[in-house]
């Protein structure tokens, strides 16, 4: 039987799921506990679960990020909580250095079995500080898995499957997509393995990679692109790292034409990152030059037209689209 | 603030414990390991930086000589002996250091992340004071899983000036959680003496800012030490919380293998090594009539002969295979 949750909601059903499932499953983070959370993912856990369990912490993400590693090293499953992504900034030694590495260090002596959740993305005016797409930062660290859902039924199996994974996971809500709605069952079989990405529209005529926002931005132009008689296929990755290769290969065979749409600066993104692998391992399968459209290069900017401008619309993507699919 | 059932500390002046030379040879094995250590670098046996401890051998023996392998211990990249100490083997600790395969991390890790799992020595890191939030979380999953297994972070006087150490510490404090911090406080933060850096003479006084217990004690002297973190590890089993420990003592050598130390005070050296700490316990031994300075000298030249023979081992030890360098990334 589903039930009908929002992508804030299933956040703290997933947690709840597992905490059943393992009393090794711990969460702790800034206000997660007395107050729900700060956007209001995780109200109810304190309750069903307790003290023991369900912690707030001071204002520490250093602490936060390192004790999550310790614990996971000695027994537990620690789900921890940085409250918007940016902050991952201030753990970034706790991130970088140390839960990426350090099973590799020690030569597999360790599992680091974690999961930092972090809010994401712009759109919502909060400024520079509060606004990035932050799992860019972690692409170039060999050691961490990240993962970006889209979809309320993506939050409830990707989280689930981030906690039960042997492996430090990323995990990124996007902020503009808390009141989105899906169905969920809440079973096993809904959990969704890290790794594998969705064909969640299918088309001929461009493979378009999206994820989070930019994934429901792409559908709205496919939709308005379908009645001019150009078709999108459009596949959101929803775990960056291990990205699914195979999925975009295979759609490319059939579209020969490839566009990335991400939030956040091109540099060092996962789109680039992606259009170098096909283009230096898979050049035969394109017959146009990729596109890849991304957030402007600067900070974030405060001012609602201004962050419109920043993140890329609708209508960007169906103008790129038409110069493409002409080439 | 002293822990609620401390006392003061036993100390040499009263004489050697009857395990005293059990001590003593854990300790001059630390010591001779540093001494080969230095010497395969002054060969170009061993790559990178390596950060030696002669002259804290008493600070990593008595924290570490009462502890369970299942409490665990993470400490500085300063941290051989604290990992010879909590029970790594030599041979292992050498291979390691020499990157070979029988090195306690596959040599994968090297000098300032020898790890031994399986002893309880969680890991030495290379940032300074990024264990400390890591055996905060080790106390953590003893307290959430209701086992009384301790936690400890040995960490250097220049530690307590960076963010990690106060976040942990805070942390610990209102999670009562088990776990001593052990400020090993040998006068240097690499090149700069304690006081250009920070602002107070007796760190242990930061433990009344996260309203824990602080007990500032003779470093050099390892039945001091010993008694100490006994009474810090017996409040944090009992779940009263966590201690913070201040062991005053010296770093005979420079900070890293490019470092001569021409930056110390005329006689500051000589100063301290006339209170070396395998010099203090051997002289108690003998004063209390425990040994002779024949035992001594016996004492020195069997862990001598143990460091020398694990060297051996993991000189003619291969080096590891090429694709171990994939292995670990992931589970």
């Amino acid at each position: 039987m589903t039930t009908t949750y929002n992508y804030r909601q299933i956040i703290s059903k997933a947690i709840a799921d597992e905490m059943r499932a393992d009393d090794d499953v711990i969460l702790f983070g800034e206000d997660v506990a007395a107050a729900g959370g700060a956007f209001k993912t995780t109200p109810g856990l304190f309750e069903e679960f307790g003290p023991n369990r369900i912690r707030d912490t001071p204002i520490s993400e250093q602490a936060i990020v390192g004790a999550a590693l310790g614990a996971a090293m000695t027994g537990l499953r620690p789900v921890a909580e940085v409250m918007f992504a940016d902050f991952a900034g201030v753990a970034f030694d706790q991130i970088a250095n140390q839960v990426a590495k350090y099973r590799y260090m020690t030569n597999g002596q360790v599992r680091v079995p974690l999961v930092i959740r972090m809010a994401n993305g712009a759109g919502s005016g909060f400024g520079a500080q509060h606004s990035q797409s932050a799992e860019n930062w972690f692409l170039n660290i060999p050691g961490l898995k990240i993962v970006t859902p889209g979809t309320v039924a993506d939050v409830y199996g990707l989280l689930r499957a981030s906690i039960r994974d042997d492996n430090p996971v990323l995990f990124f809500e996007h902020k503009n997509l808390f009141a989105i709605k899906g169905e969920v069952a809440r079973v096993e079989s809904e959990i969704v393995p890290l790794g594998q990405a969705a064909v969640v529209r299918e088309g001929v005529d461009i493979t378009v990679v999206a994820s989070q926002l930019m994934r429901h931005r792409a559908m709205e132009a496919a939709e308005a692109l379908a009645a001019e008689g150009i078709s999108l296929e459009v596949i959101d990755p929803r775990t960056i790292v291990p990205f699914d290769d195979a999925t975009v290969l295979e759609s490319l065979r059939r579209t020969s034409r490839l566009m990335v749409v991400q939030e956040g600066p091109r540099d060092g993104s996962w789109g680039s990152s992606l259009v170098s692998r096909i283009v230096t391992e898979n050049f035969e399968t394109l017959d146009a030059p990729p596109v890849v459209l991304s957030s402007e290069n600067t900070p974030v900017p405060y001012a609602s037209n201004l962050e419109d401008l920043w993140l890329t619309s609708v209508a960007e993507i169906v103008d790129a689209a038409r110069l493409q699919v002409r080439y | 603030m002293p822990p609620a059932n401390h006392l003061a500390p036993r100390t040499l002046t009263e004489g050697a414990p009857p395990d005293a030379a059990d001590l003593l040879r854990r300790m001059w094995e630390i010591r001779h390991f540093e001494n080969e250590v230095m010497s395969l670098f002054s060969q170009n046996l061993v790559r990178g930086s390596t950060h030696l401890c002669q002259g804290q051998e008493a600070v990593s023996v008595g924290v570490c000589w009462d502890l369970r392998h299942s409490d665990q211990m993470t400490c500085t990249y300063r941290g051989h002996g604290a990992v010879l100490a909590k029970g790594a083997p030599l041979d292992g600790s050498f291979g390691e250091i020499l990157g070979r395969k029988i090195g306690l991390c596959g040599g994968k890790g090297g000098s300032m992340h020898l790890t031994d799992v399986s002893v309880g020595a969680l890991g030495s890191n290379a940032i300074v004071g990024a264990h400390l939030p890591i055996a905060v979380g080790a106390a953590l999953s003893s307290q959430v899983q209701g086992r009384d297994d301790v936690s400890v972070a040995i960490l250097g006087d220049g530690a307590t000036n960076i963010g990690a150490f106060h976040e942990s510490l805070n942390m610990a404090a209102i999670w009562k959680l088990p776990v001593v911090f052990v400020i090993e406080n040998n006068q240097y933060g690499e090149y700069s003496p304690l006081a250009s850096t920070t602002p107070i003479n007796d760190l242990v006084r930061r433990a009344d800012s996260y309203g824990m217990p602080g007990v500032l004690v003779d470093g050099n002297d390892v039945v001091a030490v010993r008694s100490v973190m006994k009474d810090a590890v017996a409040h944090a089993r009992a779940g009263l919380g966590p201690t913070l420990i201040e062991a005053s003592t010296y770093r005979q050598v420079g900070h890293s293998r490019s470092d001569p130390a021409t930056y110390r005070p005329e006689g500051e050296l000589e100063k301290w090594l006339a209170r070396d700490p395998l010099t203090q316990l051997g002289s108690a031994m003998v004063a209390s009539g425990a040994a002779t300075d024949e035992h001594l000298v016996e004492i020195e030249n069997s862990a001598k002969a143990d460091v020398l023979a694990a060297l051996d081992r993991a000189l003619t030890s291969p080096i590891p295979d090429d694709g171990l360098r994939f292995k670990d990334v992931f589970v």
